[in-house]
């Protein structure tokens, strides 16, 4: 993984090369300094020299002292430059993956969940670049560089150096192991802790109104020290290792030290040569030092790199959602035809659609029916391309009878022939007119107001901007402004989600004009509907249903990812679902209860991902109360 | 600053621990300036050829700090992070015990999740002001000082040029980083806000994004924010870098004045050849251990702030003013009676709730109705003196007496007056865990009885792990009408002689609430319900009577005035 975050793609490489490059250099002006040092102290103290006398050297002192402080400054620019190119690289990938898959991976991952990793998590890189690679360089220059020169004046010290050296990275690796494991299971219990403060203070008045706050009190700190406990038991292991690690460095110090001073008092060295190696002697274990103290923000680093590489394999492994071929579709659409098409639901015992088949004509206006969860709006997916069918197809006819599975379309070809509006439109914090135009980016002003004001919404100024997700518009405003975005697109193939829901009688009957008007001018029409309006506005009706799988289809097909809880709150789910379906009594209100039954499945999927992005709003906040961190 | 100060104050209990963690740090720190002076004076000595025995201590010295500096760091390391977990343990209990005497009148504004996030993060974030600030300021200064009176022993000049490098270091690169740093930061948190939204909604968007062809474009829009947060990065980097930079040039100074003044002082004859190596090597390591502080320095800016709002609410006016010689409350049933009461939220100039006549007959079931924002969780809290009445007379009427709410202990009225929220907070835990909050000792037939009451019956035997499942944060696994429920079991399973009701009925549909309704009436026969409602229909059986509606409180105001 480290080496896959070091060699990749060429982002990386023009900068670390430079990174290497004063790594190399400021080894050798850390060499170049321990002699000069030797030299100017060998020759005032033994030689007698005065400063006339040592001009030369002590300028040269001077600028090789000021060069290590500019490499060391600029080296820390060169990282944070690389971190923030690999950042910026990777999240725009991540991005582009996480779209083009958004349509499939929204049932798998949560938005909140991508989006977390795309800022908070890929930061963690920054101790990757900025801390441990620069670290990573000079631990693998300079020892070595640190023992030839060594070898080249006293090979007694250099033969210290180069045996206790090694001995390093091998403890290091103990180190990590054993401690990673460790501080795995601390940074979960920490976790856990925080969360349990969290939870705790919220939930302060219900604890006051029963009389259990106080108690909270010697709680927290008995939960808090009992943790302490444990983990001061699992770190005493876990630093022994540490310290080992630092005995060795300081004590191969000392024993060049006492080495050279006793071969200067029996004679058999120079002073200089002697404070050579006794300066130059510590700058090898420096770096591994420096690096096993920045192998937690390596680790991190990694972890973070982990899972963005995870959704970008899992995003090359497979095609991109929507139709994969590579055909063209017809210029001219005689038919849309759903022969039999099936949908297996992961995680749901159930086949949903199941079997539906329909053919719908330029100029017809066809609605879907059926109760809730029965597969209207998957089956709009698998029109669209965005989910294969379990069995079935989905096939365009052209003029001359020619009829081509919609997966062999080319996917952009095929999207835009179609105008989709789902059930809670996306709309962007722009302009009421660049929503719509999202679709249509050349579209006329007069063509965004004439669909505004076919969906009824003449009134509202297309010069609006948007507030987060269409705030300070009602939930039917938001849909007709969808519908209003797929009119000025002109698709030959429109379909239309529950388009009607959440408005008025009024509004019900505008919006179904301007749908009428689409037929009318040619276009194949396909909506779900669940009133009675809309149902009546249709040429015909289609009622899709869904069927049981029977007990013997264990669908947990996601339950490797699946921990306990997500599995327990499944159950819940399914609970809820029944209690839904029980509801459904009669037909009257079998619209208000399916809205219902669906809302509350929905929130139980979203429950997730909501519990995500209160994380990243208070991760955000955190962050932006306590700064940048240095 | 001073907020930093009055925070610091809350980790006193912990001293002793504190003062272990800097007693190692200073000895490891100690060890590593003195192995690099030792070394240089037994290398410089030993040029000189003296006899064996004149070596010897030295000798001793070099190995014996070259052992103790690992053992040191050792017993640092374990003392600190010993020292920072009962810090945090103070922290927490000590804020927490500010907040639940604030709660929840005190905290009115704090409701949203944002603002408790951002103050446990505060909290637990001043955990670092200990371990990453604190200890390494003063166990790497305490040696760096003593380090620099040494030298000055030898020459009083490089004493000199030491301490004011090392000041230099610690006081000034953090300076200059945060000097340097400053613009570039303070667009760093929006630019990074920015992007956590603008990557949300485009992956939000994505399906129809793909379906319109409109994804290129709103990748570039991510591209272009990713961009400015980039730049942003960099000029904090910048910052930083410069922090390096004085840093390292504070070093090389240190070293290289200290050889000129040295070789100087040794023509003159001030200074032992001997001490040459120590005065010019001795600086090197000092500066190896003063290093690290000053990105530690750089913490104390954001520090300061957490404090500051950590401090500005343990400082909070408490709501409620306990009474100094408490009243008893009084026995047998009880019920409730106010008169002309007046509530205002501590530290605004508006009433919250009033003037309201209002009585509750011991035993009586009582429905009080209100829009939103007429006051119905202002009442209740007043009701569980979680805030004090701003005029007139609220008071617990018992078959013999009756007590003026503001002469009895908050704690002893809420264990006669419960309480059901209306938007009740359900703790991560199990369903048990939640229930038992009210009772702990309640018995299995318990807890079904009031899962019962509240509808919740079949849902809780339906589970594969009954009442040992998992409710998640904020019972998130719960769907809104499952923990309105839960919370009213909870409120049921409480021992108290008045229930007072915040909107008990607000996320269940009609039918759930109509047979919520009819249970209530039973599980709350023999004790005090007040029931506060906009939705009173519901209430229209033999059984409930209906009390005075908040709306209509000023018509009512007025018509008593007349």
């Amino acid at each position: 993984m480290q080496r896959r975050l070091l060699t990749k793609g060429g982002t990386a490489a023009g900068g670390l090369a430079v990174a290497v490059a004063l790594g190399l250099a400021g080894t050798g002006l850390a060499i170049a300094q321990a002699w000069l040092l030797a030299h100017v102290i060998a020759s005032a103290f033994l030689g007698g020299a005065g400063i006339d006398a040592l001009v030369l050297t002590l300028a040269l002192l001077a600028i090789v002292l000021l060069g290590r402080a500019c490499v060391s400054w600029a080296s820390e620019l060169v990282a944070v430059r690389i971190s923030a190119r690999v950042k910026a690289d990777l999240r725009a990938r991540l991005m582009a993956a996480a779209v083009a898959q958004g349509p499939r991976l929204a049932a798998e991952r949560s938005s909140a969940r991508t989006a977390l990793l795309v800022t908070r998590g890929l930061d963690a890189l920054d101790g990757f670049y900025a801390r441990y690679v620069p670290q990573l360089v000079l631990a693998a220059v300079v020892p070595v560089a640190v023992v030839v020169c060594l070898a080249a004046v006293d090979l007694v010290a250099a033969l210290t150096v180069a045996l206790t050296v090694p001995l390093i990275p091998v403890f290091m690796v103990l180190i990590g192991r054993m401690s990673a494991s460790h501080r795995d299971r601390r940074w979960a219990a920490l976790g856990r802790l925080a969360h349990r403060f969290a939870d705790v203070v919220a939930g302060l008045p219900t604890l006051r109104a029963f009389g259990r706050a106080e108690a909270q009190v010697a709680a927290l700190r008995r939960v808090t020290d009992a943790y302490r406990a444990s983990t001061i038991a699992t770190l005493r292991i876990a630093f022994l290792s540490a310290m080992v690690l630092e005995l060795l460095a300081t004590i191969s110090v000392a024993m060049v030290a006492v080495g050279v001073g006793l071969r200067l008092q029996a004679g058999d060295l120079g002073l200089e040569v002697g404070l050579f190696a006794l300066v130059l002697a510590p700058e090898a274990y420096l770096p591994l030092r420096r690096l096993g103290a920045e192998f937690h923000a390596a680790e991190e680093g990694v972890a973070a790199a982990r899972d963005a590489f995870a959704l970008l394999d899992e995003a090359a492994g497979r095609d991109p959602a929507g139709a994969s071929g590579t055909l063209e579709p017809p210029p001219r659409i005689a038919a849309l035809r759903i022969e039999g098409v099936s949908v297996v639901q992961p995680r749901r015992d159930v086949e949903a659609p199941a079997g539906a088949s329909v053919e719908v004509r330029p100029g017809e206006v066809v609605a879907l029916t059926g109760p809730s969860g029965a597969g209207k709006s998957t089956l709009l997916g698998v029109v669209l391309g965005f989910v294969a069918p379990t069995c079935g197809r989905v096939v365009v006819v052209a003029p001359d009878g020619t009829s081509l599975d919609v997966a062999a379309l080319d996917a952009d070809a095929w999207l835009a022939r179609i105008a989709w509006v789902p059930q809670t439109p996306y709309l962007a914090p722009v302009s009421v007119a660049d929503n719509i135009r999202l679709g249509a980016p050349d579209a006329s002003e007069a063509q965004v107001a004439g669909a505004l004001a076919a969906v009824g919404l003449g009134d509202v100024p297309a010069d609006r901007v948007l507030g987060e997700r269409g705030s300070g518009l009602s939930g039917g405003q938001r849909r007709r402004i969808g519908v209003a975005r797929s009119l000025v697109r002109g698709a030959p193939v429109l379909l239309l989600d529950e388009p009607t829901a959440g408005l008025d009688a009024e509004a019900e009957r505008e919006v179904l004009a301007a749908v009428r008007a689409e037929a009318d001018r040619g276009a194949i029409v396909l909506l779900v509907a669940h009133r009675p309006g809309a149902m009546a506005e249709a040429d015909r009706t289609v009622a899709v249903c869904w069927r049981g799988l029977g007990p013997g289809a264990d669908d947990d097909t996601g339950a490797e990812a699946d921990t306990g809880a997500e599995a327990e709150a499944d159950a819940i789910e399914l609970t809820n679902a029944c209690e839904a379906g029980l509801a459904e009594a009669d037909e009257a209100e079998l619209a208000d209860a399916g809205r219902a039954g669906e809302a509350e499945l929905a929130d139980a999927g979203r429950a997730a991902e909501a519990v995500d992005a209160a994380v990243l709003a208070a991760q955000a906040a955190v962050s932006g109360a306590r700064g940048p961190r240095a | 600053m001073s907020a930093l100060v009055a925070v610091l104050r809350l980790g006193r209990p912990v001293t002793p621990r504190l003062l272990l963690a800097v007693l190692a740090g200073v000895g490891a720190a100690g060890c590593a300036i003195g192995l690099t002076a030792t070394s240089a004076w037994l290398i410089a000595r030993a040029a000189e050829q003296p006899p064996m025995f004149a070596l010897m201590l030295a000798i001793t010295g070099v190995r014996a700090f070259g052992i103790g500096r690992g053992l040191l760091r050792y017993a640092e390391r374990l003392a600190a992070h010993d020292a920072a977990f009962r810090v945090l343990a103070e922290l927490r209990a000590a804020s927490y015990a500010h907040l639940a005497r604030l709660a929840p009148a005190g905290l009115a504004e704090l409701r949203s999740g944002d603002l408790l996030a951002r103050l446990v993060g505060d909290v637990d974030g001043l955990a670092d002001l200990w371990l990453r600030v604190l200890l390494p300021l003063a166990s790497a200064g305490i040696a760096a000082a003593a380090a620099v009176l040494v030298v000055t022993g030898l020459l009083p000049v490089a004493g000199l040029v030491l301490a004011v490098t090392v000041l230099l270091t610690v006081v000034g690169a953090p300076l200059a980083a945060g000097a340097v740093a400053r613009h570039a930061e303070r667009r760093l948190a929006p630019a990074r806000g920015e992007l956590a939204e603008t990557a949300l909604e485009t992956l939000h968007g994505a399906p129809e994004l793909v379906a319109l062809g409109a994804a290129p474009r709103a990748l570039a829009a991510v591209a272009a924010v990713s961009d400015r947060l980039a730049v942003a990065e960099r000029g904090s980097a910048l910052g930083a870098g410069t922090g390096t930079l004085v840093a390292g040039l504070a070093s090389g100074a240190a070293l290289w004045v200290s050889i000129l003044t040295g070789i100087a002082a040794v023509r003159d004859g001030s200074l032992a050849g001997v001490g040459l190596a120590v005065v010019a090597l001795t600086p090197i390591a000092v500066h190896e251990v003063v290093a690290p502080l000053a990105p530690a320095a750089r913490l104390l800016p954001a520090l300061a702030v957490s404090a500051g709002r950590v401090r500005d609410l343990l400082t909070r006016p408490e709501p409620v003013a306990e009474p100094a010689s408490p009243a008893p409350v009084p026995t047998g049933p009880l019920g409730l009676r106010a008169r002309s009461l007046l509530v205002r939220y501590p530290g605004t100039e508006t009433d919250a709730l009033g003037p309201i006549n209002l009585d509750v007959a011991a035993g009586a079931h009582v429905v009080v109705t209100g829009a939103s924002g007429t006051g119905k969780s202002t009442l209740a809290a007043a009701c569980l003196r979680f805030l004090d009445p701003a005029g007139g007379l609220l008071e617990l009427v018992g078959p013999h007496a009756a007590a003026d709410i503001t002469t009895l202990r908050g704690d002893d009225v809420r264990r006669a007056v419960g309480l059901c929220e209306q938007d009740p907070h359900v703790f991560d835990g199990t369903l048990g865990d939640n229930l038992r909050l009210a009772r702990p000792s309640a018995t299995a037939e318990e807890l079904d009885a009031a899962l019962g009451t509240a509808g919740l019956r079949a849902f809780a035997r339906g589970l594969p792990k009954g009442l040992d499942t998992a409710v998640g944060e904020h019972g998130a696994r719960l769907s809104g009408g499952q923990r309105q429920r839960l919370a009213l079991a909870r409120a049921l399973l409480a021992d108290v002689r008045v229930l007072v009701l915040d909107e008990p009925t607000e996320h269940l549909d009609e039918v759930a609430a109509r047979a919520f309704v009819v249970e209530l009436a039973k599980a709350g026969a023999g004790r005090t319900v007040l029931v506060l409602t906009h939705r009173p229909e519901l209430f229209s059986d033999v059984g409930w009577s209906r009390g005075p509606d908040l709306a209509a409180r000023g018509a009512d105001a007025a018509a008593r005035g007349s």
